[in-house]
C-alpha cells in the first residue's frame, strides 16, 4: 500500500472513534462531523445499467446499484473485509463443502415481509434455472455448489441444487469441491435474495419502479433509461437507523469530459478522471482528486497458438518486449492517474498476495533495455532480421497513446516493427477469441478478491486464456492452490514462472481515478474491488 | 393525387421489407454477437441464453418468426442487453424525447436559416449579407459534436446558467443546448441555400416584370419570389427533418437526453439485433413517410408540378 495516493477524503481523516457521542441530530454518530442537511450522493455512470434483477444484472454500474437495493448472505467493510449482511454468521464443516449461514431474524423487504432462508433458495435455484438463462449462471458453478453445473446444462431438474432453508433463518449449501473462500462470493449480486412473491405477479416487470420490492437499505424510486435512477431509503431495513444517505442519484452521462464538466459545475459528487487529466485536477482541486489502488490489470498478450507467429515461441523475444517497456513513461505521461507499474500479472493490491521478487523490477530502464537488446539479438533478430509482427486493440483514445507507445519504444530501441490494428470491441473480442492475432491487448479486473481470478487466465484450459498459454507446472500450482491452506506461496511461484516466460507484457494496475467532493464521507478507497454501499457514506456540511 | 399516394405507400411496404432482410443479415454477419464479452460465457450457460431468444434456429427462421410478431403481435422483440425493457418499450421512451427536440431543432434551425438566406440576397454585397454570409459559414464549420462541450463549457460550467444535462421531462432549461448544438450546422447550410436560391429567382424575368410593374419590392419577395426560392430548400429539408427527428447520438452523448440516437448506436456496438432492427425499420418508415411529404409539398411550392 506505500504507493498509494490519498489526497482527500476527510471522512477517513477524521474518523476518530467518540465514544458515548449523543447520536444528535445532524451530526455523525461516531466521527462527530456536522451533517450536511441534503443528504443526497448524485454520481455519474458511463452507460445505462443492464438490469437491477441481482440474479441477471452483469455490468459493474448495475451491481453497484443492486448492492444497495439487495443485501445477500455477508457484506464487504470498508477494507474489503467481510461483515455480516442478512447473514449474522456462518459455520462449515471440516472437509470445508458444506456451509451453514444463520440469518437474523430482523431483516425484512421493503413491503414489510420477512427476509427468510427461502428467499436466497428461490434466488439461487433462479441463477441456475435455465428458464432465466441468466448470463451469470456460470457464477454457482464457480462457488462449487452442488448440482449447479448439471442443472445449467439441462441435465437435473432445478430443485436438486443443493442449498436447503433448514428452518427460516438457516440455510445449507452443499459444495461439489472444498473451497475456503465460498463466503467471500456470497458478497456478489447473483447471489442476493429475490422476492419470490413479486417475481411471480409482474414477470420481467418487476423491477420497475413502483412494483420492484427489495431488501437492501434502499429502494428504487426512478429509473429513466440513460439518463438517470434514484433509490430512497428503505424505511424497512432492518439496519435503517445507521444509514445516513437518504438518496442515491446516478446520472448516465456517455462522455467522461462532459461528466468532469458538470462535476466542476456543482451537478455530481463523483465522476471517473479521464486519462491524462489528473496532475492538472490535483494541482487546481487537491482535495477532490482521489486516486488509489484498484483490482485490475492492463497486459499485452501474446499469441502462442499453434497458429501464432513463430517468433514469439521464443521465450527470449518475449521478454526482450517486455523488458524494452518504459512503464514509468506509461504510467506517468499517458495515464497519469496514480496507476502502479506492473511487473506481475496479479496486482500488488491483491489480498494475501505476496509479489515475488522479479528481477526485472529490480533493474532501470537502461539495464533493462540493454538485455533486451542482447535477447533479442540471441534470438537472431537485428538490423539486418528486424521483428515483424502486429499489435492489436480495441478501439479508445487512451488505448490508442499507449499502444502508439510501446510500439514507439520497440521501434527506438530495438528496431521491431510493430504495426498497430484498432477494432471495434466485439469484433476484437472475436479476433483475440479465435487467436487471430500477434499481439493483443487485455485487462482483467478481480472477480473476487484473491490472486486466483487473475492467475487462473493463464491456466492452459481456461476459457480465458486467449493466448494458449500452456506450462503445465502452473496448470499444477494453480490446481492445487483451489484446496491449499496457504496458496500465497504457489501464486508467486506462477508469477515466478511467468516472469520467466513471459506469456504476456503486464504493463500497468489499474487506479480509481476520481473527482470526489470532500463532503463524500468514508468512500472505501482500501477496498480494491470497489464494492461501495451507499449505507456507510454520509455527507457533511460545507 | 390520392391515387399517387396509395401508390407511393404501396411501394414503401417493399422497400422497408427490404430494408429489414438486408439489414438482418449485415447484423448477423458482423464478427461477434449480442452475447459475446471479454468473459466469454460457458457454452452451456450460452446455449440457455439463446435458446430463450431462438438464436439457436436457423437464420430464416429467425427472420421468420420476427416479421411474423411484427405484423401479428406488433412486437419488435426483446432487448439483449437492457434485460427489463423491449424494444416497443425503448422505443416508446427514446422517441418522444428525439421527436420534441428534433423538431424544435428543425424549426429553430429552418427559421434562422432561411431569415439569414433571404436577407443576405436582399441586401446582396452589403454588411448584411457578408454577415449573414459569415455567419453560416461559421454554424456550418461547427456540427453538434463541436457545439456540445462548447456550448456546456459556456453555459455551464462558467456562466452557470443551464443545467449541464439530463431531459427532466423535456423542460425548457434542458432543451436549449441540445436544440442549438443540433440546429446549428443546419442553420449554416439553410442560410446558403435559400441565399443562392433567392438571388438565382430575383433575376428571372418574372420578378423583373413584377418589379417593372411596379409592385413594391415587399410584395414582389413575399408574393412572387419566396415560393420558387423555397423549392430547392425543401429538398434539403426532407431528410434534414428524418435525420433531426431520429435524434443525433451526439447529442444523446453530449446532453444525456436519452434520446434514440444513442440508442440505436448503442445497439449495434452491442449487436442489440432486435433494437438496432427496430430503430432501422422506424427511421426507414419515417424517411419513406416524410420523402412523400416532400413531395407532396413540392406540388404545392410549384404549379407546375401535378400528381
Amino acid at each position: 500500500m506505500n504507493k498509494y495516493i490519498r489526497t482527500s477524503l476527510a471522512g477517513l481523516l477524521t474518523s476518530t472513534m467518540i465514544t458515548g457521542a449523543a447520536f444528535a441530530a445532524g451530526t455523525h454518530p461516531t466521527t462527530g462531523e456536522a451533517l450536511a442537511d441534503d443528504q443526497t450522493f448524485t454520481y455519474r455512470i458511463l452507460d445505462e445499467h443492464s438490469s437491477v434483477d441481482p440474479q441477471v444484472v452483469e455490468d459493474v454500474s448495475g451491481a453497484e446499484i443492486v448492492r444497495d437495493l439487495f443485501e445477500g448472505l455477508m457484506n464487504q467493510d470498508e477494507d474489503g473485509n467481510l461483515v455480516p449482511g442478512v447473514a449474522t454468521g456462518f459455520t462449515t464443516n471440516d472437509a470445508k463443502d458444506v456451509y451453514t449461514f444463520t440469518l437474523r431474524d430482523n431483516a425484512k423487504w421493503s413491503n414489510g415481509d420477512p427476509v427468510t432462508a427461502g428467499d436466497f433458495v428461490f434466488a439461487w435455484k433462479r441463477a441456475v434455472d435455465p428458464a432465466l438463462s441468466s448470463p451469470y449462471a456460470w457464477y454457482m458453478e464457480l462457488m462449487s455448489i452442488e448440482n449447479a453445473s448439471e442443472i445449467i446444462a439441462g441435465e437435473k431438474p432445478v430443485d436438486d441444487l443443493a442449498v436447503k432453508a433448514i428452518d427460516d433463518h438457516t440455510l445449507e449449501v452443499k459444495l461439489s469441491a472444498p473451497l475456503s473462500y465460498f463466503p467471500q462470493m456470497t458478497t456478489h449480486a447473483t447471489t442476493f435474495p429475490a422476492p419470490q412473491k413479486v417475481i411471480e405477479e409482474f414477470g420481467d416487470a418487476w423491477t420497475k419502479p413502483g412494483n420492484i420490492v427489495s431488501n437492501g437499505a434502499y429502494v428504487l424510486t426512478e429509473h429513466l433509461p440513460q439518463e438517470r435512477s434514484v433509490r430512497e431509503r428503505n424505511e424497512m431495513y432492518w439496519d435503517n437507523d445507521n444509514t445516513i444517505i437518504e438518496k442515491v442519484v446516478a446520472l448516465v452521462i456517455n462522455d467522461e469530459n462532459v461528466a468532469l464538466t458538470r462535476y466542476l459545475a456543482g451537478e455530481l459528487d463523483r465522476t471517473e478522471v479521464p486519462a491524462g487529466q489528473f496532475p492538472r485536477l490535483q494541482k487546481e482541486h487537491p482535495e477532490e482528486a482521489i486516486s488509489f489502488p484498484r483490482l485490475c490489470n492492463y497486459y499485452y498478450t501474446f499469441n502462442l497458438s499453434e497458429g501464432g507467429p513463430e517468433a514469439f515461441k521464443d521465450p527470449n523475444v518475449r521478454q526482450a518486449l517486455s523488458l524494452a517497456v518504459d512503464r514509468k513513461i506509461i504510467t506517468e505521461n499517458i495515464m497519469a492517474g496514480g496507476q502502479p507499474q506492473a511487473y506481475t500479472f496479479a496486482p500488488e493490491a491483491t489480498a494475501g498476495f505476496t509479489v515475488p521478487d522479479v528481477e526485472m523490477a529490480s533493474m532501470s530502464q537502461a539495464e533493462r533495455d540493454e538485455l533486451a537488446k542482447e535477447l533479442l539479438a540471441e534470438a537472431g533478430y537485428g538490423a539486418d532480421n528486424p521483428l515483424s509482427f502486429e499489435m492489436v486493440y480495441n478501439t479508445s483514445e487512451a488505448h490508442k497513446k499507449v499502444a502508439v507507445a510501446l510500439s514507439q519504444m520497440w521501434k527506438q530501441k530495438l528496431g521491431v516493427n510493430a504495426e498497430l490494428a484498432n477494432m471495434e470491441w466485439k469484433v476484437f473480442l472475436e479476433e483475440r477469441g479465435n487467436q487471430n492475432f500477434d499481439l493483443a491487448r487485455g485487462a482483467w479486473c478481480g472477480d473476487y478478491n484473491e490472486a486466483s481470478t487473475f492467475l487462473d487466465l493463464l491456466q492452459s484450459d481456461s476459457g480465458y486464456n486467449d493466448g494458449k498459454y500452456n506450462n503445465a507446472k502452473v496448470d499444477e500450482l494453480l490446481a492445487s492452490a483451489k484446496t491449499a491452506d496457504d496458496a500465497a506461496p504457489l501464486y508467486t511461484e506462477v508469477e515466478r514462472i511467468i516472469a520467466q516466460e513471459t506469456p504476456v507484457i503486464p504493463i500497468y494496475h489499474y487506479a480509481g481515478v476520481y473527482m470526489m467532493d470532500s463532503d463524500v464521507g468514508n468512500w472505501p478507497v482500501n477496498n480494491v474491488e470497489q464494492n461501495w454501499y451507499s449505507k456507510n457514506l454520509y455527507k457533511t456540511a460545507e | 393525387m390520392l391515387a399517387y399516394i396509395i401508390r407511393r405507400l404501396l411501394v414503401a411496404v417493399p422497400t422497408i421489407l427490404l430494408l429489414i432482410v438486408a439489414c438482418f443479415f449485415l447484423m448477423h454477419f458482423a464478427p461477434g454477437g449480442p452475447f459475446t464479452s471479454e468473459r466469454p460465457l460457458p457454452p452451456a450457460v450460452l446455449a440457455n441464453i439463446e435458446a430463450r431468444y431462438g438464436l439457436d434456429q436457423p437464420l430464416w427462421k429467425q427472420l421468420w418468426d420476427y416479421l411474423y410478431n411484427i405484423v401479428v403481435h406488433f412486437d419488435f422483440g426483446p432487448s439483449f442487453k437492457f434485460k427489463d425493457r423491449d424494444v416497443n418499450d425503448i422505443i416508446a421512451q427514446g422517441f418522444p424525447i428525439s421527436l420534441t427536440y428534433g423538431s424544435l431543432s428543425f424549426l429553430f434551425a429552418t427559421t434562422i436559416g432561411v431569415g439569414l438566406g433571404i436577407a443576405a440576397a436582399i441586401k446582396h454585397n452589403s454588411w448584411i449579407d457578408y454577415f449573414a454570409v459569415g455567419l453560416g459559414i461559421a454554424a456550418q464549420a461547427l456540427p453538434n459534436f463541436i457545439m456540445g462541450p462548447i456550448l456546456i463549457l459556456t453555459f455551464t460550467l462558467w456562466l452557470g446558467w443551464l443545467p449541464g444535462g439530463g431531459w427532466n421531462g423535456g423542460q425548457w432549461p434542458y432543451l436549449i443546448m441540445p436544440v442549438i448544438a443540433l440546429a446549428t450546422s443546419y442553420v449554416g447550410s439553410i442560410a446558403r441555400i435559400t441565399r443562392s436560391s433567392m438571388l438565382e429567382v430575383l433575376n428571372s424575368n418574372f420578378i423583373r416584370t413584377a418589379r417593372a410593374k411596379g409592385l413594391p419590392t415587399r410584395t414582389v419577395i413575399w408574393r412572387h419570389a419566396l415560393k420558387p426560392t423555397l423549392l430547392p430548400v425543401v429538398s434539403y429539408l426532407g431528410p434534414v427533418f428524418v435525420y433531426v427527428l431520429t435524434g443525433s447520438v451526439f447529442v444523446d452523448i453530449y446532453f444525456s437526453t436519452g434520446g434514440l440516437g444513442q440508442a440505436y448506436v448503442g445497439s449495434a456496438l452491442s449487436r442489440d439485433y432486435a433494437v438496432l432492427l427496430g430503430v432501422t425499420i422506424l427511421y426507414g418508415a419515417l424517411t419513406v413517410i416524410v420523402n412523400l411529404l416532400t413531395d407532396l409539398a413540392y406540388a404545392w411550392f410549384d404549379p407546375k408540378i401535378r400528381y
